[in-house]
């Protein structure tokens, strides 16, 4: 059962037609996309290119990171994109305002934490349903942020902050080595502390949990507010790379993110799935995007796109399990 | 497993108050206090005029939080509603302009009834949890929405068409009358159909209802179909009502819609609640909405509004004990 637990669904026949219906959506997707664009458009597979979809993810991969353990939870979260919107622009009015980078940095983390804290304590001790609360904390976070702002996007930012998406360090860009620190942090905190073992064993068996006798609401509230933190850090590197902040910049990250943790194999149910999944999955969804700019098909097709990626995605997950 | 025993945060409540008497208790009193405070902080508001336009905006708000609550009822949740009535609103306006009212109409009803059904199916036939089929139709009808679109807006529908929510009968407006047939229509299918009763079974206990040889999946089905039909309706009344319609038409109505059906005491675990109760939760919402106008509030604060609407409505049931929990 703990081992069902790290893999990915329906891993139990052992032929190569079973691994290969077992391995999750994101390696077919990443497959399908790489041979289309290898064929139709020669700059795909460019160094160039490969930086910017590196560059594109980083921010998606660090804020699926905290999806992935809500969900594992059997939760969900809509309101880590408007968490982050509201987050670039504290922090970015903070900084216009004089206030120096580290307060801004605490007060960001500060505002994740709330709102994850926030909605985990209505999950994780009221219990109420995740998709209800955080859509409420999404109205709150969203209009917090466009209050702020009064609608606008906030400008005319120090040079240093352009740091968090140009900077290079021994070679590699800041947004990859903050992706990188994340998704090791998420895999040591996941899979060898005792909070990683109450992620699954909450969305696998939460009722023998509870008759044990542990608390898990503590940890289940704590999901919530890594997934929080997390993404306050991620607003960073969005504001840097945007130059500028905007109070509704985070909507539909979330729909990204819920994209690439589903399309990397973790299921809604019963605590299955995993990190490296997430990343296969996030890495398919800025190389869907990537492409989709690549092949000229615009933002507006790519909403729709995705859209039925994400149904496809879900809807494969529930028939693997009932033959399962 | 019942809802007391695996939530710690749920009190017990005195044997003389139950839990549906506790939520309609506190939506009145939620209610009268709104009205009282209103009326004494601005004289405006209990002016025919305005309590007029709070029941025409009520009414408004009713339709399009309908078909939600009959989906809730049944246990699930449709996130696409704001969308799909985004897209058939665009749909119907383009039409319309172009002069070809009925067929407008027609498309408004079956793109609605189209989404609707493809919800049903997903979740129904392929079993993909409801919050998440819905909420990968919203993209879907929002992405549509703007291809259709191309960034355009329509303005300008014809007099005639508009008449549905301009128009007055008996001295008030069209809407309130709309308003009412529907919550008259829908009550009498919920307490006297055999699809009526067999939503409140469904949503109350699944597998109990799958036991008892009900054809569950066609109803979900029909359910979530209908519920689609009432974004296409709510669709054309919301346009007359504005006006005009551009790709982004839909996206601020989800939230109210959920805020309505949650201060209508309906529960989100299905099974328990009504329409009517939606009804007056659309009254509250709309109240708490003209309130805000006559004191000034910018409407950016509207959405933390409804936010925190549904937060404390749901939060209050929760905690008074209402049946609402029956996670295992």
């Amino acid at each position: 059962m703990s081992a069902a637990g790290i893999r990915p669904a329906g891993t139990g026949d052992t032929g190569l037609l079973g691994r290969l219906a077992a391995a999750p959506g994101a390696l077919y997707l990443l497959g399908i996309m790489g041979i289309v664009l290898t064929v139709w458009t020669p700059g795909f597979f460019g160094a160039a290119n490969l930086t910017n979809v590196g560059l594109q993810v980083a921010v998606l991969i660090i804020v699926a990171c905290g999806m992935t353990l809500v969900i594992l939870t059997e939760g969900i979260d809509l309101s880590l994109g408007p968490v982050l919107g509201l987050c670039g622009v504290c922090s970015a009015l903070m900084i216009v305002n004089g206030y120096s980078l580290p307060v801004a940095i605490l007060a960001a983390l500060a505002i994740g934490a709330c709102s994850g804290l926030l909605n985990g304590l209505l999950i994780g001790v009221v219990h109420l349903p995740p998709f209800i609360v955080t859509l409420g904390v999404f109205g709150i976070a969203q209009s917090v942020a466009t209050v702020l702002t009064k609608g606008d996007s906030i400008t005319g930012l120090p040079d240093y902050m352009r740091w968090f998406n140009d900077g290079v360090v021994l070679g590699v860009p800041v947004p990859i080595w903050a992706t990188v620190a994340c998704v090791l942090l998420t895999f040591a905190l996941l899979y060898h502390t005792k909070f990683g073992r109450y992620v699954f064993a909450i969305g696998g068996n939460r009722q023998a949990l509870i008759l044990s006798g542990s608390r898990v609401s503590l940890y289940h509230v704590a999901v919530y507010v890594y997934a929080g933190l997390l993404t306050a850090l991620a607003s960073f590197i969005m504001t840097a790379r945007m130059n500028a902040a905007h109070p509704t910049i985070g909507i539909g990250l979330e729909f990204d993110a819920i994209a690439a943790v589903i399309l990397g194999g973790t299921s809604f149910e019963k605590g299955r799935g995993s990190l490296s999944g997430t990343i296969l999955g996030a890495l398919a969804v800025g190389v869907l995007r990537n492409g989709l700019n690549l092949l000229g098909i615009g933002g507006e097709w790519q909403i729709a796109i995705i859209g039925v990626v994400i149904i496809v995605a879900v809807g494969l997950d529930s028939m693997r399990n009932l033959n399962a | 497993m019942s809802a007391t025993t695996t939530s710690p945060a749920a009190m017990r409540l005195p044997p003389w108050l139950s839990d549906r008497a506790f939520v309609i208790i506190s939506r009145l009193l939620a209610l009268i206090i709104l009205v009282v405070v209103l009326s004494l902080i601005s004289p405006h508001f209990l002016s025919w005029n305005n309590l007029i336009n709070v029941f025409r905006q009520a009414s408004v708000q009713f339709v399009m939080a309908a078909g939600l609550t009959l989906v809730v009822l049944a246990g699930g949740i449709d996130l696409s509603v704001g969308a799909v009535l985004g897209l058939a609103g665009c749909l119907a306006a383009s039409l319309i302009n172009g002069g070809d009212v009925a067929l407008g109409v027609l498309v408004a009803l079956s793109v609605g009834l189209g989404c609707g059904l493809v919800n049903g199916a997903l979740v129904t036939l392929v079993r993909i949890p409801s919050f998440m089929a819905t909420y990968g139709m919203l993209w879907i009808a929002q992405g549509l929405a703007v291809i259709f679109m191309k960034g355009d807006t329509v303005y300008g529908l014809t007099a005639g068409f508009r008449t549905i929510a301009t128009g007055f009968f008996l001295g008030i407006p069209i809407p309130i009358w709309i308003g009412l047939a529907l919550m008259l229509l829908l009550h009498g299918i919920l307490h006297t159909t055999v699809l009526g009763r067999s939503i409140y079974a469904i949503g109350g206990n699944p597998a109990a209802a799958r036991l008892s040889g009900m054809p569950v999946r066609f109803r979900l089905i029909a359910v979530y179909g209908l519920s689609g039909l009432l974004s296409g309706f709510a669709a054309l009344v919301v346009i007359a009502r504005i006006n005009s319609a551009d790709s982004s038409l839909g996206d601020e109505l989800l939230l109210p819609a959920i805020a309505a059906v949650c201060l209508g005491g309906t529960s989100l675990f299905g099974g328990v609640g009504g329409i009517v109760g939606t009804a007056v939760g659309s009254v509250i919402l709309a109240i708490i909405l003209n309130g805000m106008n006559l004191l000034g509030v910018q409407t950016y604060w509207q959405s933390a509004m409804t936010g925190g609407i549904i937060l404390l409505s749901v939060l209050a049931d929760q905690i008074g004990g209402a049946r609402l929990n029956r996670q295992s």
